[in-house]
């Protein structure tokens, strides 16, 4: 198995030459939002190896509402994101990320502050890169080569049962055997591949396992303390709740247009949010713990398919930046955002509540992980309000969902499993 | 929050609670305002019908609903205006991204609709319902004096009693929320799932003004009492000191949808070789219904709460018992328009299955849990057909030359555009990925247009027991989407509010 891995620079945007980085990352764009995957800058599409990628400008309209805390607004500079997702090694990934598109890198970044041409544009990339608190892929291992080839799989064989009615209606075993055949013979011309699987980086193996076990023991011995402390966090906890100030508006009219306009070309949409998190270091504190659960969970938990009940998630990160007073999210989903939301409601509203109940202003919660989101209306707004634009978005699968590429895997497995028993047999044929 | 015992038809348009179905003669009148004076002078006078029972019923109705550009040209404050949802605000047609979402492309876009595109949003709607040959003179009564220097009148869309079936054939209007008037069977908790499939609903999920599924209460315009004229209006439950424009009232869909009824049963012939029996069958897949609007699936094993005794041989089931949809497909109308999914599928009701289920543990099929809790996506449906019917023999037919257009007129009720009409429309009829299915679309509703990586939406799967399914391809648009518009469905004190001297 090939692991995935992620690239997330961040750099400060100098003051004024914003607007000339906007319209130079409209340029690598084909429609409003989506990338060219073949754009002169950085030609996503020449980097097999990349799920998705994404250029965000961080320009938080929402910084003024520390004036809930009778703070004064914080003077944070304005960055520039660059998501990767990719397959293999970070090291490697960065190196040919260079390769490709040097010139364009640094067209891109020569607007931000502490970017020098001169500069060794991969240990720059490499110093800029912020490691997320939480990191969930949908699929541990999925690699685009698999991604590509079993959807060319599944095509094959559906245009072959299409072109030849007779096979569709064999019965199971035959209709196995006559599409293995049919598979061997296209592999046999080379119109088809089906690469077996890389094994496993022996480094990434050890490293893997020692996060398994190390964070339950490293919980472990923080339980006596946890424990001991639990009564005043949660009196603690409590009392913040009934304190904490709201603030969901409706996000104003040109905001949410301006979202939507990148919106519902493909099935997958993007979606990158920004906020600050609430003053103090029990928010912070409290933040920084469950990011770094949820992130055992989606390394160790869910890894195959599903966050919680959600499978429209293909990858989605949360960043700490600005000495963890400001918390960055980013997402590639199924669907459109309404569907996403209220997935997030109906379905996962305590993991929602717990994170994200930390940010200024955030529907007021209870025990931490109850109500917040439930309220459905402001927490759509709070979402949408915090939203940010994402100037380029690049999707190496467009019109595949997380679905279709866990469905496309089972059909690839039911095929190369000569030996397939009766009852999975029955089920394979169900999904062809 | 404040509790009602009761909600308060008198102050509610009918259309909320009747379906008019023995009123068999209606028309719908588009109107734009010439004259925003004379207008509140005639809707002050207008004879609207209310939700309250009436002995003898009546012999006709009449119900009044605005767009938004309506209700700003009837005079209403900006600020008032602007409590209303974004969706209401923006229309139907106004935005490529709703387009885009709600299947509005190609031929079914904006740009080519009779009415409800660009310059021709209408301000106001007027429908009129009458008793057979009563119609004609009902309009008379209704338009009354002072009409003309009202209005103008920008479209007529007539409407033809096919006595109870849709213009393909198919009984129509079959199910139906249950609106909860007494509100006895809220859920109050929202954190707490329901893990059974419920058709009572609460009443805030079609009239403004009352909680909803998540007991909260949707957003719409609310006035300070000492607003000029407020006093009139029914009071905030939520909000001391806050007048409701909302309360009593909904949110009305309208969308005119030309269906070719001889495409879609010339196509289901061609697939079946021209055999009656498999053509039906063929037909019937595609809805999910028989013709007579019995469901394929099976009944359900309890009965369904908000379904009663006499119902529940058309609406007591759900499709839990049809996991691989070989009894009524997957991508069926009907299983695509309220796919009858609790909150919390295969949960049984102790902590531990709860928890499981919760945390996604459950070990399934990759497609189990990937639809969305049907509750919070229902509508209220009072749509009319017009033009001619035809029989499946005559649909087989040449068309003549002059063959008049058929269809109908889609009209849904609801208190949130985007959570009801919208949601259902995007992510579950033209989605080409509705449950973990790809490369097809409603098999009625569907644009056929290609999406990006999609190039496919124009198939139909008929999964079958112990092969693989058949696949049909290519079907063809059935449905043409003719003129649409977001309407605001006032209640009686809100009307009168609107349509006060000033």
């Amino acid at each position: 198995m090939t692991p995935q891995a992620n690239l997330t620079v961040f750099a400060p945007v100098t003051a004024g030459r914003e607007d000339a980085l906007r319209s130079l990352l409209e340029s690598m764009n084909t429609q409003p939002g989506a990338a060219n995957a073949l754009n002169g800058l950085i030609p996503f599409g020449a980097l097999g190896e990349l799920h998705f990628a994404r250029l965000v400008i961080l320009d938080d309209p929402t910084l003024g509402d520390c004036a809930l805390y009778h703070l004064p607004r914080p003077n944070y500079p304005v960055y520039l994101a660059l998501l990767c997702d990719f397959d293999g090694s970070f090291d490697a990934f960065v190196k040919k990320l260079v390769q490709v598109a040097a010139e364009g890198l640094r067209r891109i970044f020569t607007h931000c502050t502490d970017f020098d041409p001169a500069l060794d544009l991969e240990r720059w990339l490499k110093t800029h890169h912020v490691r997320p608190a939480t990191c969930y892929v949908n699929w541990v291992g999925r690699t685009m080569l698999e991604v590509r080839e079993e959807s060319a799989l599944t095509d094959a064989l559906r245009a072959f049962m299409s072109a030849n009615p007779a096979v569709a209606n064999l019965e199971p075993r035959q209709l196995h055997q006559s599409l293995r055949n049919f598979a061997a013979a296209e592999q046999k011309a080379g119109r088809l591949t089906l690469t077996a699987e890389k094994a496993t980086p022996l480094g990434w193996v050890i490293g893997n396992f020692l996060h398994l076990i190390g964070v339950p023991l490293a919980l472990l011995a923080l339980a006596p303390f946890l424990l001991l402390y639990a009564p005043i966090y949660v009196l603690l906890l409590r009392s913040k709740e009934r304190s904490d100030p709201e603030f969901a508006p409706r996000p104003d009219a040109e905001h949410a247009a301006r979202l939507s306009a990148l919106e519902d070309y493909d099935v997958t949409n993007q979606f990158s949010a920004f906020g600050s998190i609430k003053p103090g270091l029990f928010r912070r504190w409290t933040l920084i713990f469950l990011l770094w659960v949820i992130d055992y969970t989606a390394r160790h938990i869910y890894r195959h398919g599903r966050l919680a009940r959600v499978n429209t998630i293909h990858f989605a990160r949360w960043v700490f930046i600005d000495n963890k007073n400001r918390l960055f999210f980013a997402s590639n989903y199924d669907g459109s955002l309404d569907s996403y939301m209220d997935d997030f409601i109906n379905k996962v509203a305590f993991g929602l509540n717990v994170v994200f109940s930390n940010g200024i202003g955030y529907p007021t919660t209870n025990w931490l992980a109850l109500d917040g989101a439930k309220d459905e209306q402001k927490f759509k707004y709070y979402i949408r309000r915090h939203e940010l634009p994402t100037e380029v978005w690049y999707n190496a699968h467009p019109g595949l969902t997380a679905l279709d590429l866990a469905r496309n895997r089972l059909i690839r497995q039911g095929l190369e499993n000569a030996a397939i028993s009766e009852m999975e047999l029955q089920q394979w044929i169900q999904i062809l | 929050m404040a509790k009602n015992a009761s909600v308060d038809f008198a102050d509610m348009q009918g259309l909320l609670r009747f379906g008019y179905a023995k009123l068999t003669e209606a028309s719908f009148l588009l109107l734009r305002i010439r004259d925003a004076a004379a207008a509140r002078a005639w809707l002050a006078a207008a004879p609207v019908s209310t939700a309250e029972y009436q002995s003898p019923p009546p012999a006709a109705a009449l119900q009044i609903a605005f767009t938004s550009e309506g209700l700003r040209v009837l005079g209403l404050a900006g600020d008032v205006l602007a409590g209303f949802s974004a969706e209401f605000l923006a229309g139907m047609s106004s935005d490529r991204s709703r387009s885009r979402r709600l299947g509005d492309t190609g031929n079914n876009a904006p740009q080519y609709w009779q009415w409800g595109g660009a310059a021709r949003v209408p301000h106001v709607a007027a429908m009129l319902y009458a008793r057979e040959g009563g119609l004609g003179a009902w309009t008379q009564t209704v338009k009354g004096v002072g009409w003309d220097a009202a209005f103008e009148v920008m479209d007529c869309l007539p409407t033809s009693n096919l006595y109870g079936v849709e213009p393909f054939g198919f009984t129509d209007g079959v199910s139906q929320p249950t609106i909860d008037w007494e509100q006895q069977h809220m859920m109050r908790d929202p954190n707490e799932p329901v893990l059974d499939y419920s058709n009572l609903v609460a009443p805030g999920e079609f009239l403004l003004g009352y909680p909803n599924e998540y007991y909260r209460y949707t957003d719409r315009p609310l006035l300070s009492d000492e607003s000029e004229g407020a006093s009139i209006l029914p009071g905030a439950e939520d909000r001391t000191g806050m007048r409701d424009l909302g309360r009593n009232g909904s949110y009305l869909v309208m969308r005119q949808l030309a269906q070719d009824v001889r495409g879609f049963w010339k196509f289901a012939n061609g697939q079946a070789n021209g055999d009656a029996d498999e053509r039906r069958q063929l037909a019937q897949a595609m809805v999910g219904r028989t013709l007579k609007g019995d469901p394929l699936a099976q009944a359900a094993e309890r009965p369904i709460t908000g379904v009663d005794a006499e119902d529940a041989a058309q609406n007591g089931f759900t499709f839990d018992a049809d996991a691989n949809g070989t009894r009524c497909p997957f991508g069926a109308h009907i299983r695509r328009a309220n796919p009858r999914t609790n909150d919390l599928p295969g949960a049984e009701n102790h902590l531990i299955s709860k928890l499981v289920h919760t945390l996604g543990f459950e070990d399934g099929s990759f497609r189990d849990d990937v639809i969305s809790p049907t509750r919070f996506h229902r509508l209220l449906r009072r749509g009319r057909e017009y033009g001619p019917g035809l029989t499946q023999q005559e649909a087989l037919e040449p068309a003549p030359s002059d063959d008049p257009e058929r269809g109908i007129h889609f009209i849904s009720l609801g208190a949130n555009i985007s959570r009801q009409f919208e949601f259902v429309q995007s992510a579950w009829l033209m989605s080409s990925k509705f449950g973990g299915m790809t490369g097809e679309s409603d098999p009625l509703l569907g644009n056929r247009e290609p999406i990006s990586g999609c190039p496919v939406t124009s198939g139909f799967s008929l999964p079958r027991e112990g092969s693989a399914p058949r696949r049909l391809e290519g079907l063809p648009q059935f449905i043409a989407v003719r003129g649409g518009a977001y309407f605001f469905l006032p209640g009686i004190r809100a009307l009168r509010y609107l349509a006060r001297e000033r």
